[in-house]
């Protein structure tokens, strides 16, 4: 007999046939994703989960025959007789027995996802749109790629082949006597006469001397791998995540707003390794703020919309030039602000902010239960307006926590798929 | 019995342990029971471990495919719920046996285990006529890993996609892949690489282009070829679906034709398994049983241990009547066992009824030369068949029911355990087992050559009713993908009458080129 240890063998060896199926099932557990984020919340979507996915078209049909006629044998029979007629039980009241090997049901078929392919799944025909128009040639990170030989460097680049094809040239070059022809002059001093072997011998040490004067491997010949260090341009972009936190804002209202947010931070966190993010909150004044102080921070105040758009003016001439920088912005709202400020707004927008920006997307957060004939707000209005005027501007209103997956979607959704679901 | 002559003490184990557990089992398995075996090979698993080769048919490696993914995930949710226990071994028709014994079970269950799977499941495998004949035991790992590496050869050569696709189809007629009637010639796995190999060879040595070129003349017409000479030509009928399209189908390359033999060899060596499930588990929980009693009567393990054992072995043997909400069909360990025991009964201490039914072993005296025989020379249908007792339909309360759609007051029970009912409940729960009877009869039967090249298939309903519409509909998109023309599937009852039929029509591109 013999025992054989198996459990410090490499584990996962079904995950290659775990990755198969979820790519066969990719269409469908895209959807099971999105259904189930939809019910759940925030935090919880990001830990990904368990997710149920509908059966068909992951089925293995095979030749099987209908349930009857049909006849069984079964154990534990109480009291019934031969020729006894029983009642059937009512269809899929799960009363009636199911045989041997029927185990697998046609039902849901759930399945648990690690926090990783959930979020792949669930972020994943979204994009930051037209990202590529400005790139930048300044140099962002550095690569390296090789260029060719050089004579100095550090041992360990020593370059061998290259090291020992010189030498060889070197040597020929100079005749560099061959250790065979010394060897064969050798073995004829044995067998010639005094003369000759004089002759032999004076030869000899010349070729000796000859060879020791040129070396098998010289220091000119060295040669070192060269390496170059070589810029790599790389999209520059940043996203401007402005928030009213004014006290028209109810604690719904800016659930909702955070909600928003949230996702929008997992998902270019996720997505695009090298985009910035500034966060700016506002009330009648505006800050720059920290992530922390922006997801948590309590505050309230009046409300001055172009406050916060000044603020985000003011950054983007600082630190990010509209001429290097792709800049995206979202903000989200009540809509409310007063009448007076309108017009800055308006101007601020149309002059400063939106030629700088890639795309802004606003978002306007409402009560649960808003009535639906409520007049347009006021933010709405001029964002309607600039928009007809064919600015890059979107704009969604959400009232409930569910709404904001779908819409967040809608806003961010790859354009080719937009085309598509269009066409 | 002093301490020092206990296998082991407490529920932990070495590997130490296992090896005197192994030899003390090994000494009662020959001397006390005569069993002749595999060379044993045990290895320690972890329940991951298990979980994946669950997923792979119980196989150690197995070639890659997602519906395995599938099953491992659907197998793993229940189990993280726990819903589900793993099973505690799992164990491998090959020579050397492998059984594989979880981290997890203490030193009583590892004995139990080692007994189970290492002597009972491997003596069966080793002498029953169904597994001599239809399985190499040796040739199997091998095969394996040559089907693997073949099938992930492929892959990357014509893609992951094309592959699966082949696979998909060749998975759905896997249950019709298979020669129910033994040729002369063993099943020899191990030169199957070799012999892929030189099929490959002799294509590309007998290639010449120049045969395309050469003129044909005109082609016979369908007159000249008879009916009757083409089926013969063609092998047909013929019920192994995927021989025939492995041989015949027109437009598939060679590649697709050696996965499509992969999977009917697979299905094949699987055969034996399905047909002798209750059998399989009977001997090895007789097994198990007697090594466990006897080990315990020679005071290797402790009354303590015993208990632990009897529980865990009363679990296993457990069968529910119909009536309960753990229900769930028969438990082949639960009848198997039972008739096991039963037989012994018979065979040691007969009544007069066991006399009347049984005259050849009852009171014969020699309880393991009748059991090894049993086991040697009988497959579930015809064990249940020949020795279900009508002492054990007593005890276990059996009876028929008959459901029939025109009756309209629900279902009849046909038989009961009485004098009347023995024979037919016998009966009916021996075909119940018998894979012949329980897997459709499908064959094909033509192929119009000379027209559209449209491939028939009937299938003779019998008493088993009608195909299951979606799946035979998928199933068949399969099979015309494959067979790259449309295909007929006729159902007919007994007086080849047609009761239903589907066509099929192949996606073009998608497996055949």
């Amino acid at each position: 007999m013999q025992i054989v240890d198996r459990r410090l063998n490499p584990g996962g060896k079904s995950l290659e046939n775990r990755q198969k199926f979820l790519r066969r099932a990719k269409a469908l557990m895209q959807r099971a994703v999105r259904e189930s984020s939809e019910k759940k919340d925030i935090k919880d979507v990001l830990e990904g989960g368990e997710v149920r996915v509908p059966l068909d078209g992951l089925s293995e049909p095979s030749f099987q025959r209908s349930a009857r006629p049909r006849d069984m044998v079964l154990p534990g029979n109480k009291n019934f007789s031969e020729g006894d007629i029983l009642p059937r039980p009512e269809e899929g009241g799960g009363g009636s027995p199911s045989g041997p090997g029927e185990g697998d049901s046609e039902d849901d078929f759930r399945f648990v996802l690690t926090r990783e392919e959930f979020l792949n799944f669930f972020l994943d025909d979204l994009e930051l749109p037209d990202l590529a128009k400005r790139r930048l040639a300044e140099t962002e990170t550095e690569g390296v790629r090789r260029a060719g030989f050089t004579t100095s460097g550090s041992p360990a680049n020593i370059s061998v082949s290259r090291t020992v094809q010189l030498a060889m040239a070197r040597r020929v070059a100079l005749r560099r006597p061959n250790p065979a022809t010394i060897a064969a002059l050798e073995a004829e001093i044995a067998d010639s006469d005094a003369d000759r072997q004089a002759e032999l011998l004076a030869e000899i040490d010349t070729l000796k001397a000859r060879m020791k004067r040129i070396p098998y491997i010289d220091p000119i010949d060295i040669r070192y791998r060269r390496f170059e260090n070589e810029p790599r341009p790389v999209t520059q972009a940043v996203m401007f995540c402005l928030m009213d936190v004014s006290g028209s804002m109810s604690e719904h209202m800016k659930d909702l707003a955070k909600r928003f947010y949230m996702l929008l931070y997992v998902f270019l966190r996720r997505r695009y390794k090298r985009v910035e993010i500034v966060f700016i909150r506002h009330t009648d004044r505006a800050e720059e703020v920290d992530e922390e102080t922006f997801f948590r921070g309590p505050a309230s105040g009046g409300t001055l919309v172009s406050s916060a758009l000044e603020t985000m003016r003011d950054i983007i001439k600082t630190r990010y030039r509209a001429s290097d920088w792709n800049i995206y912005a979202a903000q989200a709202s009540d809509g409310d602000n007063p009448q007076s400020d309108g017009e800055t707004t308006a101007s601020l927008l149309s002059h400063s902010i939106l030629p700088a920006c890639q795309y802004f997307a606003y978002l306007e957060v409402g009560e649960e239960l808003e009535p639906f004939d409520m007049p347009s707000s006021t933010l709405w209005t001029l964002y309607e307006y600039l928009q007809n005027r064919g600015a890059p501007l979107s704009m969604r209103k959400v009232y409930s926590r569910n709404e904001i997956f779908p819409i967040f979607r809608d806003l961010f959704q790859r354009r080719s798929v937009q085309a598509k679901v269009s066409a | 019995m002093s301490a020092k002559e206990r296998l082991y003490q407490g529920a932990d184990w070495d590997f130490a342990t296992l090896q005197r557990i192994h030899d003390a089992c090994e000494g009662i398995a020959t001397t006390e029971l005569g069993l002749s075996f595999y060379p044993n090979q045990i290895e320690v698993i972890t329940a991951e471990q298990m979980l994946d080769a669950y997923a792979s048919g119980g196989m150690p490696l197995f070639y890659r495919h997602w519906s395995f993914g599938k099953h491992f995930a659907h197998h793993e949710t229940f189990y993280r719920k726990g819903l589900r226990g793993l099973a505690y071994e799992i164990v491998i028709n090959s020579d050397p046996c492998i059984s594989y014994l979880m981290e997890e079970n203490t030193a009583t269950m590892q004995a139990l285990v080692i007994a189970h799977a290492a002597f009972g499941h491997n003596h069966f495998f080793k002498n029953n006529y169904v597994f001599r004949q239809w399985t190499d035991a040796e040739g199997i790992l091998d095969y394996l890993s040559f089907a693997k590496s073949f099938i992930a050869h492929c892959e990357e050569r014509y893609g992951q996609t094309a592959v699966e696709r082949t696979l998909d189809a060749a998975h759905a007629l896997m249950s019709h892949g298979i020669f129910r009637y033994p040729s002369k010639k063993r099943q020899d796995l191990r030169s199957e690489q070799r012999r892929e190999r030189e099929r490959r060879l002799h294509e590309e040595r007998v290639f010449n282009d120049l045969w395309r070129t050469v003129p044909t003349g005109p082609s016979k017409t369908a007159s000249e070829l008879s009916a009757e000479r083409r089926r013969t030509l063609l092998g047909l009928p013929q019920e192994n679906i995927l021989y025939f399209l492995e041989k015949s189908a027109p437009r598939l390359q060679s590649w697709q034709r050696e996965i499509l033999r992969i999977v009917r060899l697979i299905g094949q060596y699987f055969y034996p398994q399905r047909m002798t499930k209750v059998m399989n588990e009977g001997t090895a929980t007789y097994v198990h049983y007697r090594i466990m009693t006897t080990l315990h009567e020679r005071g290797q393990i402790t009354d303590g241990n015993f208990i632990e054992f009897l529980q865990s072995h009363t679990n296993v043997v457990f069968q529910p009547g119909f009536d309960d909400p753990r229900f769930s069909g028969f438990n082949p360990y639960a009848l198997g066992f039972s008739m096991m025991q039963d037989i012994e009964r018979i065979v040691s201490d007969p009544t007069d009824e066991d006399r009347a039914w049984f005259p050849d072993i009852a009171g014969r005296g020699d309880v393991m030369g009748v059991l090894r025989d049993v086991w040697a020379n009988y497959r579930d249908e015809s064990f249940i068949g020949q020795f279900l007792s009508p002492a054990l339909i007593r005890q276990m309360r059996l009876f028929h029911l008959h459901d029939d759609p025109n009756e309209p007051r629900g279902v009849t029970v046909e038989a009961i355990h009485n004098e009347r009912g023995y024979r037919r409940v016998r009966q009916e729960l021996a075909q119940e087992y018998d894979v012949g009877y329980r897997d459709t009869n499908i064959e094909i039967v033509d192929v119009d050559l000379a027209g559209d090249r449209r491939l028939s298939l009937r299938h003779v309903i019998g008493a088993g009713g009608v195909l299951e519409p979606t799946q035979a509909q998928r199933v068949l998109q399969h099979l015309a993908d494959l067979w790259s023309y449309d295909v007929l599937l006729t159902e007919t009852d007994g007086a080849d009458s047609v009761v239903k039929e589907y066509v099929a029509k192949p996606q073009a591109g998608l497996i055949a080129a």
